[in-house]
Order: C-alpha cells, then sequence, then structure tokens
C-alpha cells in the first residue's frame, strides 16, 4: 500500500525532527525563541533572529505580492483579449518553475547592486528622516539585506497567489457579474464588489498558500540576507531567516546541541506551515 | 466633477493598475532571463560539457555536475514516479471516499509545499547520519521524497477526469477492478499522468536545499553512488557565492542550462495537457 507510505513519510519527518531537536529544547527551554544570541563557542543559541527575520521578510513579501498578484488575476479574467490570455498565463506560471536558486543569483548579482545604488539611497534619504516609519530605512546602503530578500521572495510568490486567485475568480457565476454590469456598475466596480466578495475565502487561501512559500523559501533568501545573526530595526540591514541559517551552517554544524538548535527551528516552521494548511483546507473546502 | 466622471476615473486607473501589475510580473520573468542568456552564453563552450569542475582560477567546465543532476534525477523519478502513481490510484480508485484517503490527501498536501530544505534535514537524520557519510544515493532519495506528493497530487487529478461510463463499461464485461485500472483507466490519464512526471522531474532537478545535506559535492569525476556526487544547484549555489571570477561565470552558465531544461520540461508539460484534453492544475 504505497498510500500508507506517504502517511509514514511526514509521520518520520516529524518524528525524526522533533528527535533532532530535543536537546536544544530541554537545554533551552522556552527561552530558545525569545533569545537573539548565536554563539557556537559557548554553545549559546537563541532563535529570535531567525524568526524575526523569517517573519519579517514573509510580511513584507505579502504586502508586495498581493496586490500586484490581485492585479494579474483581474488582468486575466477580466481585461485581457482571449489571444493574449493563454501565453501571458504560461508565462506567469513559467515563473513559478524557474528554480529558487536562479532567483538567488538573479538577486544577488542584478537585483543587489541596482537596489543598492538606485533606490536604497532614495530611501535613506527621503524616509529616514521621517518619524516612526523612518527607523525602517536608516543606515548605509548594502544592497543586500532584509528589503532584497523580501522583494525576491515576492516575486517568487507572485505566481503561485494569482494562479489560485485567477481559478477562483473564474468560478463566479456570470450571471452574477452580468447583473452587475445591467445595473451600470463600471469594470471596476463589478470586480471589487461582485467578484472578489464572492471569492473571499478563496483568495485568502491563496495568500496562505504564497505565505506557506514565503516561509519555506530557502536558497533564494539565503543569496540574498546577508546571514547576520541579529536583529536590526533597519530594513535595510542585513538579516536572517530560519531556513537560511539552516543552509548557511548546517553543514559546519559540530556538536549536537548546534544542530539540534537548527532543527528544532526548523520544526516551528513546519508546524507553523502545517496549521496555515488546515486553514486553508477548511476554507478552499468551504468555497470550491 | 460628478459622480460619474469621479466612477469612470476609478474604473479607468484602477485597470491600467491591474495590466501594470501584469506588466510586472512579465518584466521580472523576462529580466531574470534576459540576465541569464546574457551572462550565461559568454560561458557556453566545448569545454562546458566535456571538463570537470575546475580549481579557483583554472579552466574547466561541470560535466561532472550535469552527469551528477541527470542521475540523481533520474534515481530520484524511478523511486518516486511509482510510489506515487500507486498512492495516487489508490485515492482514486479504491478508497475515494474513506476516512484515510482523506487524512492521506490531507497529509500528501502537507508534504506538497513543506519546504524542501525539511526533507533534506529528513534525509540526512535517516540515511547521511546512518551511512556515516554524504553520498549521492541519499540525494536522490532526497529528491524521490519530494517527487512522491507531486505525482500522487497528479495521478489522483488525471483519474479522477477518466469518464465513469468507461469504468462502468469495462465492470460490465466482467472484467475485474485491477483489469479495469490497468486496461481502461491508465491508458486513457496516460497523457495527463506523463505531465505529471514531467513536472515532477522539473521540480525536483532544480532543487538545491536538500542536496547540501544530502549529496553535498563533489570537485571530481564521480559515478560511485555511495560517495558524494557533484550536482549543478549545488556547484550553482557555491560557485556563485565564491569570490572567483571563472568560477562565477561557470555558475551563470549552469544556471541558464537548468533554467532552460526546466522550462522545456515545463512547456512540453503544457502542450502535453492540452494535445490529452486534460486540465492541470
Amino acid at each position: 500500500m504505497a498510500a500508507l507510505l506517504v502517511l509514514t513519510l511526514l509521520g518520520g519527518v516529524a518524528l525524526s525532527l522533533l528527535k533532532g531537536s530535543w536537546p536544544a529544547f530541554a537545554h533551552f527551554k522556552f527561552a530558545f525563541l525569545t533569545r537573539e544570541i548565536w554563539n557556537p563557542v559557548t554553545d549559546q543559541y537563541g532563535a529570535l533572529a531567525p524568526v524575526y527575520g523569517t517573519l519579517v521578510t514573509s510580511l513584507i513579501a505579502m504586502i508586495i505580492a498581493i496586490p500586484v498578484s490581485l492585479g494579474i488575476a483581474i488582468f486575466l479574467t477580466e481585461l485581457a483579449p482571449a489571444w493574449l490570455k493563454r501565453p501571458v498565463g504560461v508565462a506567469i506560471e513559467l515563473l513559478a518553475a524557474v528554480p529558487s536558486i536562479i532567483f538567488g543569483i538573479w538577486g544577488l548579482f542584478v537585483l543587489a547592486p541596482l537596489l543598492q545604488r538606485h533606490v536604497q539611497p532614495w530611501l535613506i534619504e527621503w524616509l529616514g528622516p521621517l518619524p516612526l516609519i523612518g527607523k525602517l530605512f536608516q543606515g548605509p546602503p548594502f544592497g543586500i539585506g532584509v528589503l532584497t530578500a523580501s522583494i525576491v521572495l515576492a516575486i517568487m510568490v507572485l505566481p503561485f497567489i494569482s494562479a489560485v486567485m485567477r481559478d477562483v475568480f473564474e468560478t463566479v457565476p456570470d450571471v452574477l457579474k452580468e447583473s452587475g454590469y445591467g445595473l451600470g456598475a463600471t469594470t471596476w466596480e463589478v470586480i471589487w464588489k461582485v467578484v472578489v466578495p464572492y471569492s473571499r475565502t478563496g483568495i485568502v487561501g491563496g495568500i496562505m498558500l504564497g505565505l506557506g512559500r514565503a516561509l519555506g523559501e530557502t536558497m533564494a533568501v539565503t543569496f540574498v540576507i546577508g546571514n547576520a545573526h541579529r536583529i536590526s530595526p533597519s530594513l535595510l540591514a542585513p538579516g536572517t531567516t530560519i531556513s537560511a541559517s539552516i543552509a548557511n551552517e548546517f553543514t559546519e554544524a559540530v556538536g549536537d546541541l548546534y544542530t539540534s538548535s537548527l532543527v528544532l527551528i526548523t520544526f516551528a516552521v513546519i508546524a507553523a506551515a502545517r496549521f496555515m494548511l488546515m486553514r486553508l483546507d477548511r476554507r478552499a473546502l468551504s468555497t470550491v | 466633477m460628478s459622480r460619474r466622471t469621479v466612477r469612470k476615473i476609478t474604473n479607468y486607473v484602477a485597470l491600467c493598475l491591474s495590466g501594470l501589475a501584469t506588466a510586472v510580473g512579465l518584466f521580472f520573468l523576462g529580466a531574470i532571463l534576459w540576465t541569464l542568456i546574457s551572462s550565461g552564453v559568454a560561458g557556453m563552450s566545448v569545454a562546458l560539457f566535456t571538463q570537470n569542475t575546475p580549481p579557483p582560477g583554472g579552466s574547466g567546465g561541470i560535466l561532472n555536475a550535469i552527469y551528477g543532476s541527470v542521475v540523481m534525477t533520474l534515481i530520484g523519478i524511478l523511486i518516486g514516479a511509482p510510489i506515487g502513481m500507486l498512492a495516487g490510484t489508490y485515492l482514486a480508485e479504491y478508497g475515494r471516499n474513506s476516512r484515510l484517503s482523506s487524512v492521506i490527501r490531507f497529509v500528501n498536501d502537507v508534504l506538497l509545499s513543506a519546504p524542501s530544505i525539511i526533507v533534506g534535514l529528513f534525509i540526512y537524520e535517516v540515511l547521511v547520519v546512518r551511512m556515516g557519510h554524504f553520498s549521492a544515493l541519499a540525494g536522490a532519495v532526497a529528491l524521490a521524497v519530494i517527487a512522491i506528493p507531486v505525482t500522487v497530487r497528479t495521478t489522483e487529478d488525471m483519474l479522477n477526469l477518466v469518464p465513469q461510463g468507461m469504468k462502468d463499461a469495462s465492470t460490465a464485461m466482467g472484467a475485474y477492478h485491477w483489469r479495469t485500472i490497468t486496461s481502461i483507466i491508465y491508458p486513457a490519464a496516460r497523457s495527463g499522468i506523463v505531465t505529471g512526471l514531467l513536472l515532477a522531474v522539473a521540480r525536483i532537478s532544480g532543487e538545491t536545499a536538500p542536496l547540501l545535506f544530502t549529496a553535498l559535492n563533489n570537485q571530481f569525476w564521480s559515478t560511485n553512488l555511495r560517495a558524494p556526487m557533484a550536482n549543478l544547484p549545488v556547484v550553482i549555489f557555491q560557485f556563485a557565492l565564491s569570490p572567483y571570477k571563472n568560477w562565477q561565470q561557470l555558475a551563470w552558465s549552469g544556471a541558464l542550462l537548468i533554467t532552460l531544461a526546466i522550462l522545456i520540461l515545463s512547456i512540453s508539460a503544457r502542450i502535453a495537457v492540452s494535445a490529452g484534453g486534460g486540465r492541470q492544475r
């Protein structure tokens, strides 16, 4: 029964992660999640910096990606002429097929210098002195850092979110849209007041799916985030994420505590991703 | 301004913005491809395909990495495809509505979107630590674990597309259930299943994270499955981050090769779908 094997597989994954992470958890207790320190010499580890980095990069990525993918989905379902729909749709889907490592080197060699030279000085000059949000845009323009990683992540999750959105938009019955037009609504009003509310749960599902991708993404982030185990208020400073620190430090990890600290972080991620997927599943079922 | 003008302007601006969003998405695809081609083509040469990875500063190619990637992807799909197809068949045909199937379906979806680096860690714990060293075999198994959920999903979807009437007709002729599956359902869903396999190959051939902990890398030509083996993604990762010009050039060429291969696979999978008339999610 091959189907049972699939079940065992995930069980095995979860179990081995739990077993591997136990020493770190037993040693540091809950403080592991709230400390910023990361020092292999004295065997002191805390996961706060990577956890913070993961959440912040994913959050910014979603802020960028959600409006853009909404636009793409609207364009593909409502605006594009029939001959344009298929090639554009396929092109967006191909963006999803590009391996993450390609996004990584592209981000490192093309996007990061571009941001460093043209975008970040501008951000620092104009947004840096502002109260409240000014703290986000201070410090020297490194090029690599939290902001760059977020942008790369946003590009990567774009196709996933817009594909889901397009699919749910297409399930909206034509009658609903036509009655909207019949009342004299503009195209935008039909989209915003009929199509979007009708497919709201599906949209949330797509966003969750994209968030899951962004949280777990490894290689692209490793290239551009700068891998600094500290929390800095500035978005331009280097940081680290959970999966990036696993990729960077695992092969060098010596000592059980070190390895298991990494594994523990991972376990937190998979638990979070699982929880989100569960919500997604329930929501998706109620729409489709 | 009258209310009508405001509405018309809002409409116009919003529609322009969504067109712009699409242009942004296409622009990034174009930008990435353009960078790959412009930086990768410079390194295209016969040596790229005939020589092994060089030391810093020397000249060479990425023959061993190409070989390693192909071998590990093949073994991965050979392990993953049968398991995935069988599991998909079970879900679609035998246990369609049972409680067990819905649990398996859920678990499969979790695996499908689990970060690939987790799979690498898992195989590291299970195989690499036990065997005591990194090996190509462990890399292939990690890739198989990633390929399984993809094939399960596509196989199930494709089998569900086979018309119920055909199955009923076969059963009415007195065929056993396994007979129906092997002689009627599989041939009917063949193009869809092949597409699923192609997509799975495309997915795993670009995976880097799980190979970091399993197959590692190898500077030299190696066909030993029990030893570390070079592979394209990890070579790209290491060479791109290195300070040496010739390594970076090789990384770009490798990146171009792997992206072209994956794009060709995905496009041919899509063509197979539209030729077979099925719908791919």
